[in-house]
């Protein structure tokens, strides 16, 4: 048998990028389930056709791009995006909206910008962004209310039934969300007040402080499995706090810290929307800057947007700059005096 | 332990593989059978090859120099063993490339005797220099990996003060174990040679440093230390937190002291040296016993090896040998990696022998160290760069690597990259990172050296135009004096007998010009000639003024001369005007115009045949000195002949069409007979003749004035040509006689 | 009246002010290049082959500058035409197939040497002066030196110069690009076998 002339390392650490795309799919189930406890299996039929569309589609594109189909199917990352993208949506907007956006996610916002690896922005939110745009109806009127605020418990086929076909009867089962509560009513009414309705429960807003909690959850796992650092998470909360706490101190007129940190997409958004790795920055440094645009740019929408949450549009705006940060924050290389900065000038 | 607290240092980046060592440290290092034959790179180390003392067949004793180092940054080569020279010739080089190059081949003879050999009493009585030439003639290279020749990195030193020596035990790479097993049973060999170089470089201190999963060798060091009662106490065995790969010699530096190798410099910079502890045990045997660098431990270990442990091999001894006595069954493997599995190279070719530089032969088996799978896209995730122990980003170093960006590859610090492998090691997608960068440090290397000598080339192309443009002007000025000196001579020789008549055509330099007529039209080509040349030395006589420059009077000179020569050639023009008004101009300078006159193709033909009997003389004048250029000067003559055959045949065909066509209209007047056209003919015939007189005569002169060395040959061409212009003319006087008559 | 009196005033103010600023910044950051025909004589290949049809490098660095087309260089080829390009901000042109073809890599001149004469002719060709030797002795090339620019071929009377390509040393060796994973088929294990 023929020696194989390899160039070296000659091993690697175990695991693929599949297992990194599996691991933050799993440190996703406990928002998955407590979503599903509080809002219903809305967004469980989400997840499903999310999944079904965007893995047709990655594998439409390998067949047109004369790719092997299971090869690049097996990494995960179509349907990675997938449930970010459902989990995004609101419970119960139609199968068409769902549809459109991770068709549009994983063939626009993925492939034609060359596919995994390549793609500048982050495809789960180019697929809410464009919907949200251009279905707001849809997308403003769907969001269940929690369950024990509901007279009867949301059914599957109840959902299936919202989803797929006639929308009547829908307003009985959907509420505006905390956060687009407390920013229509702030205007008019104290803290107290709003406070006072039973959307925000007991301690901060029925369901969502939970499954905020369970994303983080998620999330430090993920920091514990070294998929991703903890410079991004970090600093989009931090930065998110400060800009509440300074900003925002008065809650009657303002929302306040801890709705902007645990209802919302905010956890989702920290843990596993900006800390793509793709479409974020990479080196320490930079990661610290992004993550902190993230977190003033969600700051800055929610609050004077007319958005109530802002989780896509802050991703997305900083994806522009990933690139750029990257370059001027690359870290001081051993044997240096100090870091280079930008790429080189003139050149060829 | 009693180890003082000692400050360590850690080093961004690093990873922890798999360590595999305990493997080949069960067995104590076996001495590895003589084998059948020794191949011996001249190259290896890095540096200038070393040269060949001895020859093929000769017999050389164990330990005999038997290649020296040439220049400074080289080392030397000794005989593994006696025997006798077999061969030497290219031979396999164990390399990632594959590629050969020269080997000295020595068979032994079994007996395995020492050349004779003394190590010193006492090495304090003797200088660092002395110590390094003794460094130097043990051909002593780095055996830790790189093999840079060890006197080179000592003396480097001399120039800054160095404060710190580091022996490297750490030995990071997973399962090679030869270091350990040299620590734990040569500690004193170690102790020794860190003493000689603490005597050749007085550092302040010397830390050795090894990795805290080899207790055994830090307990045997420490041993040995307490042992030893001489500069002992300068000497600190430390033991660093286990991690890839802090024996990479910056690691280690930064490890220990905290301090950072500068990019592009060495760690003598920073006042620190590094050498491998096997390097300390190799300088110890070779100082105090004599003994040059003519074996080194191999650690033989992976799956495929039916008992790993670790063997004193002979530099040069095989691969395929080794591998047979250690139990490397070749069906298991699918690679055989000479070095560790982060860095090692893969051998294709197992006759390729063991050199200074290698530490381990790896042989695992498919499933121990399956090959990578196909990689992936790369999703910037980020984990390369945590890894990378360089603080480089080696996932932009990719991207640009991938897309040939060279440019901002090295902006990003390429050339920072120890190529240790960690990126790859961690990568997720399997991307093979680190092939990435040798490719791109290649090509930017290849690069820079194109850009070197294409600067090179420009200089070299520009001095020599400079020089051309020179000798140039100076042919110039030498013949603008030449044709003054000849106007002069005129002059003088006008004054002296002034023609009585006046109506004579003025005679020139070449002398036999027989026709009645003054050729106009050269005369007036000469003036113009003369006008030019004396701009010309005008022009250069106001540079040599400018420069101030002696040769302004010289020049001065030059275009006095030449203006009068000027005046002569004017009034002679007036002259031959004058002549030209009563004499019957019946030239017809059309002819000349055609290239395919047979006139014309006459000329060449001439030429040809001239040339063609030039090369035969030269070519019987060759075979008759049995000279070796015979073949070449045979193909000269044979081209040339197939010049003259189709210069004929054009000429041939050329006459053809001549005779047809254009005899009637040239002479419509003529009585109809041939005479008129052969007398013109003829004339045409001189007048040719007189062309190729002149020229010869020019290149004669030039050649004169050159000092060529083919003057005779010239000379000759010269009188056969006047020969043929005076036959021409009795022909053409006997023709017109003919006619009168 | 006045409202336009108020405009006129701000904006010649306006337009003062500014031309200031601008004038202070084209004095203050002006840009010291080298002249275009040293920039464009630095990205060609320097091998004085004349291919281009002008005596060496500089002149058609000028020639250039002078808008002469970029693609005549093939010792240079595509990189070099995509450098130029670059630098001059025109389109890249496919390399002028008159002036001949780009080589696969580089070459050097090798002279036969059992078969020179002696005769200098290459020697007054070579653009380099890479070539050694003197009347009726053996000639030979400087390896190092020699461009490859093919010039000393022709010249030859008994065609002993040949023109082979730059072999690779153990020094000039390294590591091919691997295959991009794009071109990579799922049953392609291994990262870029060598071949």
């Amino acid at each position: 048998m023929a020696l194989l002339n390899i160039s070296s390392p000659h091993t690697s650490r175990p695991g693929d990028t599949g297992g990194v795309m599996r691991q933050v799919l799993y440190a996703l189930l406990p928002g998955i389930v407590l979503l599903t406890w509080f809002f219903g299996p809305g967004h469980l039929i989400q997840i499903g056709i999310a999944a079904i569309t965007a893995l047709a589609c990655e594998a439409l594109v390998m067949v047109l791009r004369k790719r092997p189909v299971l090869f690049y199917l097996k990494d995960y990352s179509a349907l990675l995006t997938a449930v970010l993208l459902a989990l995004a949506l609101p419970p119960l907007c139609p199968w068409w909206v769902t549809v459109i956006a991770s068709a549009f996610a994983i063939i626009f916002a993925k492939h034609l910008y060359g596919g995994m690896g390549y793609n500048p922005f982050n495809p789960a939110m180019v697929g809410f962004a464009l919907v949200l745009i251009s279905f707001p109806v849809a997308m403003t009127t769907s969001w269940t209310g929690p369950a024990e605020l509901l007279n009867a418990k949301l059914t599957f086929s109840q959902s299936l039934h919202f989803i797929f076909s006639a929308r009547d009867g829908i307003d009985a089962v959907t509420m505006a969300t905390p956060l687009d509560v407390y920013k229509h009513q702030a205007a008019m009414q104290t803290s107290d007040e709003i406070f006072k309705q039973p959307i925000f429960g007991s301690t901060i807003a029925i369901g969502w402080e939970w499954i905020s909690l369970a994303y983080a959850l998620g999330g430090i796992y993920l920091l514990w499995r070294r998929i991703f650092t903890w410079h991004i998470p970090l600093s989009v909360l931090t930065a998110l706090s400060i800009c509440s706490v300074i900003f925002g101190w008065d809650a009657d007129t303002h929302v306040p810290l801890s709705l902007h940190l645990f209802t919302g997409a905010t956890m989702l958004g920290a843990f596993f929307i900006a800390t793509d790795p793709v479409t974020a920055s990479t080196t320490p440094l930079g990661k610290i800057i992004y993550g902190a645009g993230i977190g003033i740019l969600i700051y800055v929408i929610r609050t004077y947007g007319a958005y109530p949450d802002a989780i896509a549009f802050a991703v997305l705006l900083m994806n522009f700059a990933a690139a750029f940060i990257d370059q001027y924050t690359q870290p001081r290389t051993y044997g240096h005096n100090k870091a280079k900065r930008g790429l080189p000038k003139g050149g060829k | 332990m009693s180890q003082p607290f000692f400050e360590l240092h850690d080093f961004k980046g690093g990873i922890h593989p798999a360590e595999n060592k305990h493997q080949s440290t069960e067995l104590p290092v076996a001495r590895a059978p003589m084998p059948s034959r020794l191949v011996l790179p001249l190259n290896q180390h890095i540096g200038a090859p070393a040269r060949v003392l001895v020859q093929e067949g000769d017999k050389v004793l164990k330990g005999q120099l038997i290649a020296s180092a040439e220049g400074f940054v080289s080392a030397a080569l000794h005989a593994p063993t006696s025997g006798t020279i077999s061969r030497i010739a290219e031979h396999a080089l164990p390399h990632s490339s594959g590629m050969s190059g020269m080997c000295i081949e020595i068979t032994p003879d079994g007996s395995d005797t020492w050349c004779e050999h003394q190590g010193l009493a006492d090495y304090r009585d003797h200088a660092p220099a002395d110590l390094l030439a003794l460094i130097k003639n043990a051909g002593i290279a780095g055996l830790g990996g790189a093999g840079f020749p060890s006197h080179v990195k000592l003396a480097s030193s001399h120039n800054k003060p160095i404060d710190t020596l580091i022996l490297n035990g750490a030995e990071c790479e997973p399962y090679i174990t030869a270091d350990d097993m040299l620590m734990r049973e040569r500690a004193a060999e170690v102790i020794e040679g860190a003493l000689i170089l603490l005597h050749i470089l007085n550092p302040e201190r010397c830390l050795i440093g090894i990795e805290d999963n080899k207790p055994e060798a830090i307990v045997a060091l420490k041993h040995a230390l307490q042992a030893s009662t001489k500069d002992a106490h300068k000497i600190q065995v430390i033991g660093i937190p286990t991690k890839y790969p802090s024996g990479g010699e910056k690691q280690l530096i930064q490890i220990l002291t905290g301090k950072e190798v500068p990019s592009g410099g060495i760690p003598a910079d920073i006042g620190v040296v590094c050498q491998n502890v096997g390097t300390a045990a190799a300088i110890h045997n070779a100082i105090s016993k004599g003994e040059p660098l003519i074996s080194r431990i191999v650690t033989l270990t992976g799956k495929a090896c039916a008992q790993p442990r670790n063997y004193e091999v002979l530099i040069g001894t095989p691969v395929n040998e080794l591998m047979q006595h250690g139990g490397i069954d070749a069906g298991l493997m699918q690679r055989l990696i000479m070095g560790g599995p982060m860095m090692g190279f893969t051998l294709t070719d197992l006759s390729v022998p063991v050199v200074k530089t290698t530490n381990c032969l790896l042989a695992p088996t498919k499933k121990e160290l399956p090959v990578a799978p196909a990689a992936q896209a790369c999703i910037r995730c980020g984990m390369c760069t945590e890894a990378c122990p360089a603080q480089l980003l080696p996932q932009q170093l990719y991207w640009f690597s991938r897309a040939e960006e060279f440019d901002k590859a090295e902006a990003h610090n390429l050339f920072d990259c120890i190529e240790c492998g960690a990126c790859a090691y961690v990568c997720p997608s399997n991307i093979p990172l680190v092939q990435y960068y040798r490719y791109a440090k290649g090509e930017i290397r290849i690069e820079k050296a194109d850009k070197v000598k294409s600067e090179r080339a420009k200089q070299r192309f520009e001095a020599r135009t400079a020089r051309l443009d020179r000798e140039q002007a100076e042919k110039d000025a030498r013949r603008a004096a030449r044709a003054e000196a000849a106007a002069k001579a005129q002059a003088e020789k006008a004054a002296a007998a002034p023609q009585p008549d006046g109506a004579a055509p003025a005679n020139t330099a070449s002398a036999a010009s027989p026709a009645p007529v003054a050729d106009l039209e050269a005369l007036q080509k000469k003036l113009d000639a003369a006008k030019l040349g004396v701009e010309k030395s005008k022009e250069k006589l106001a540079a040599a003024i400018a420069e101030g420059s002696d040769k302004a009077e010289l020049l001065q000179g030059a275009v006095d001369k030449a203006m009068e020569r000027m005046k002569a050639l004017a009034t002679e023009i007036a002259q031959a005007k004058k002549a030209a008004k009563a004499a019957p101009a019946a030239e017809n300078a059309a002819e000349k115009s055609d290239p395919n006159s047979p006139e014309r193709i006459k000329n060449k033909l001439e030429l040809a045949q001239s040339r063609l009997q030039t090369a035969q003389e030269r070519l019987s004048a060759a075979k008759a000195e049995s000279s070796d250029l015979i073949p070449a000067l045979q193909t000269a003559v044979e081209k040339q002949q197939a010049k003259v055959d189709e210069l004929q045949q054009a000429l041939q065909a050329s006459l053809a069409g001549d005779t047809a066509a254009p005899a009637a209209p040239e002479n419509p007047p003529a009585t109809g007979d041939a005479f008129a056209q052969q007398t013109e003919q003829l004339q045409q015939k001189v007048l040719a003749a007189q062309s190729r007189v002149d020229k010869a005569q020019e290149r004669l002169s030039m050649a004169i004035e050159q000092g060529s060395d083919v003057l005779d040959a010239l000379r000759m061409g010269l009188d056969k040509q006047q020969q043929k212009l005076s036959e021409a003319q009795a022909a053409l006087a006997q023709h017109l006689a003919a006619e009168k008559a | 009246m006045s409202i336009i009196l108020i405009a006129v005033l701000t904006l010649t103010g306006l337009s003062i002010i500014f031309g200031a600023v601008l004038g202070f910044a084209s004095v203050r950051f002006r840009v010291e290049g080298n002249p275009i025909v040293d920039q464009i004589d630095s990205l060609l290949p320097q091998t004085q082959c004349g291919q281009c049809g002008h005596p060496g490098c500089h002149p058609y660095a000028e020639a250039i500058a002078g808008g002469e087309a970029i693609n005549k260089c093939p010792p240079g080829g595509e990189s070099t035409i995509a450098a130029l390009a670059d630098l001059l901000g025109v389109e890249a042109l496919p390399l002028d197939g008159e002036h001949g073809s780009e080589k696969a890599s580089k070459m050097v001149a090798v002279i036969r040497e059992a078969e020179c004469i002696g005769c200098t002719k290459c020697i007054q060709a070579c653009p380099m002066d890479a070539i050694l030797g003197a009347a009726k002795q053996m000639h030979t090339v400087i390896a190092d030196e020699c461009t490859g620019c093919d010039l000393c071929i022709e010249p030859c009377p008994v065609d002993c110069i040949d023109l082979v390509p730059v072999a690779t040393t153990l020094q000039t060796w390294h590591w091919q690009q691997p295959l991009s994973p794009e071109k990579l088929i799922a049953t392609d294990a291994g990262r870029g076998i060598a071949a």
